[in-house]
């Protein structure tokens, strides 16, 4: 029943709304820019993720609890949960040896 | 090419664990190989496809497509794995009685065959996705140093088979008698996890907004992304950071996959014709 429930929410509920302030961020040359994203503590956010390059890039974060892909040339919105105050770090998983950035939590 | 030998390694073993359970929870069973193999034929072409559509995929559902879509297969395979573990508690004693007796290969489990080869072919789409549209990136971008990428994630494909390999015939080594109740509770946990991981998909698809709250955090003893802290997500659903709602989906699943275990494995017995006065 609960699976049923699941399954059918979307139908049930209207299209996602998004925050009326999403956070730009590109990435471009396998970085992310801004690298370090400020928002505000015990809120949720979302970034506005464009992704300049032409390979598709994976939005990762263990401690954000995130994994989106992005295709290239493409945007894609990343949904951040309400956080504690705090550094929450993230990756582009595909290309971590540039792509990285940290979500700070004020 | 480190990095595209750990990027391939890492998926691979998230997907070959799953693969390596259900191999043993399905041991002796006839065309058990066709089943997986065919499961992992399809989650192999299903990945390349969910690859190629990434850009489709997630601009569906007011951008929200990808969330739904990882959300829905790992509901679908949870589905599948309750299927397997209810129907197994229900026939699985009988039949082993009757085989016994018949003096025939044990073959039980084989109804739910084709729902075990769904879990492999969902959990082959989405680790291979991943690793299709990094080589892809890898490949289309050139360059010197395609070929070591390449090599590694040769190199990363065995290592995680290997890993597999070893979680299966560690499995073997459980009697008999016990390995079905092991790869039940395995399959119990498992199931458990992709139900938390669906409503995490939910929750970041903007679908569910209840208990959204962190309850714990145990990143300062084990962080998610490290390769124990990979494991241990893949088999029990460990999360560093959990919020009410999977915790809630996580238990609700356990509960709901044991009692369902408990009233059909009741009835079984009862099912059969009682001997003639």
């Amino acid at each position: 029943m609960k699976r049923t429930f699941f399954f059918l929410l979307p139908l049930l509920m209207p299209a996602p709304a998004f925050a009326d302030a999403a956070i730009p961020v590109t990435l471009q040359n396998h970085k992310f820019s801004p690298s370090e994203i400020h928002v505000k503590a015990n809120s949720p956010t979302v970034i506005a993720l464009t992704n300049k390059d032409a390979t598709a890039e994976e939005f990762d974060s263990s401690a954000l609890q995130v994994e989106k892909v992005v295709a290239g040339n493409s945007s894609g919105n990343v949904r951040i949960r309400a956080l504690a105050p705090g550094r929450y770090p993230f990756m582009g998983e595909y290309h971590s040896a540039t792509a990285q950035g940290v979500v700070v939590a004020k | 090419m480190l990095s595209a030998l750990l990027i391939v390694f890492r998926e691979v073993i998230e997907a070959g664990l799953i693969v390596g359970i259900v191999l043993a929870a399905t041991k002796g069973v006839p065309r058990r190989d066709f089943a997986v193999g065919m499961g992992v034929g399809a989650g192999v072409l299903g990945a390349c496809l969910v690859a190629v559509f990434a850009g489709g995929l997630a601009s569906l559902f007011q951008g929200s497509g990808q969330e739904l879509f990882n959300a829905a297969i790992l509901i679908l395979a949870v589905m599948m794995l309750t299927w397997h573990n209810v129907w197994m508690a229900s026939h699985g004693r009988e039949m082993a009685r009757e085989l016994k007796a018949a003096g025939h290969e044990v073959v039980t489990g084989r109804r739910t065959l084709a729902a075990l080869g769904v879990v492999v072919g969902v959990a082959v789409l989405r680790e291979g996705s991943e690793v299709v549209l990094f080589l892809y990136g890898i490949a289309a971008q050139g360059g010197v140093s395609n070929a070591g990428l390449l090599a590694g994630g040769a190199l990363g494909l065995a290592a995680g088979a290997a890993v597999s390999a070893l979680m299966y015939f560690g499995l073997l080594t459980i009697p008999a008698g016990r390995l079905f109740q092991v790869t039940s509770g395995l399959i119990t946990l498992l199931a458990a996890g992709m139900a938390a991981q669906a409503v995490l998909f939910l929750q970041n698809g903007g679908y569910l907004d209840a208990w959204t709250g962190t309850i714990w955090d145990t990143s300062w003893l084990l962080r998610e992304d490290s390769i124990p802290g990979r494991l241990l997500h893949t088999l029990v659903g460990y999360v560093q950071a959990p919020d009410g709602a999977q915790i809630v989906a996580y238990l609700a699943t356990i509960i709901a996959i044991v009692v369902l275990m408990r009233l059909t494995g009741r009835q079984a017995p009862a099912a059969r014709p009682q001997p003639a006065e």
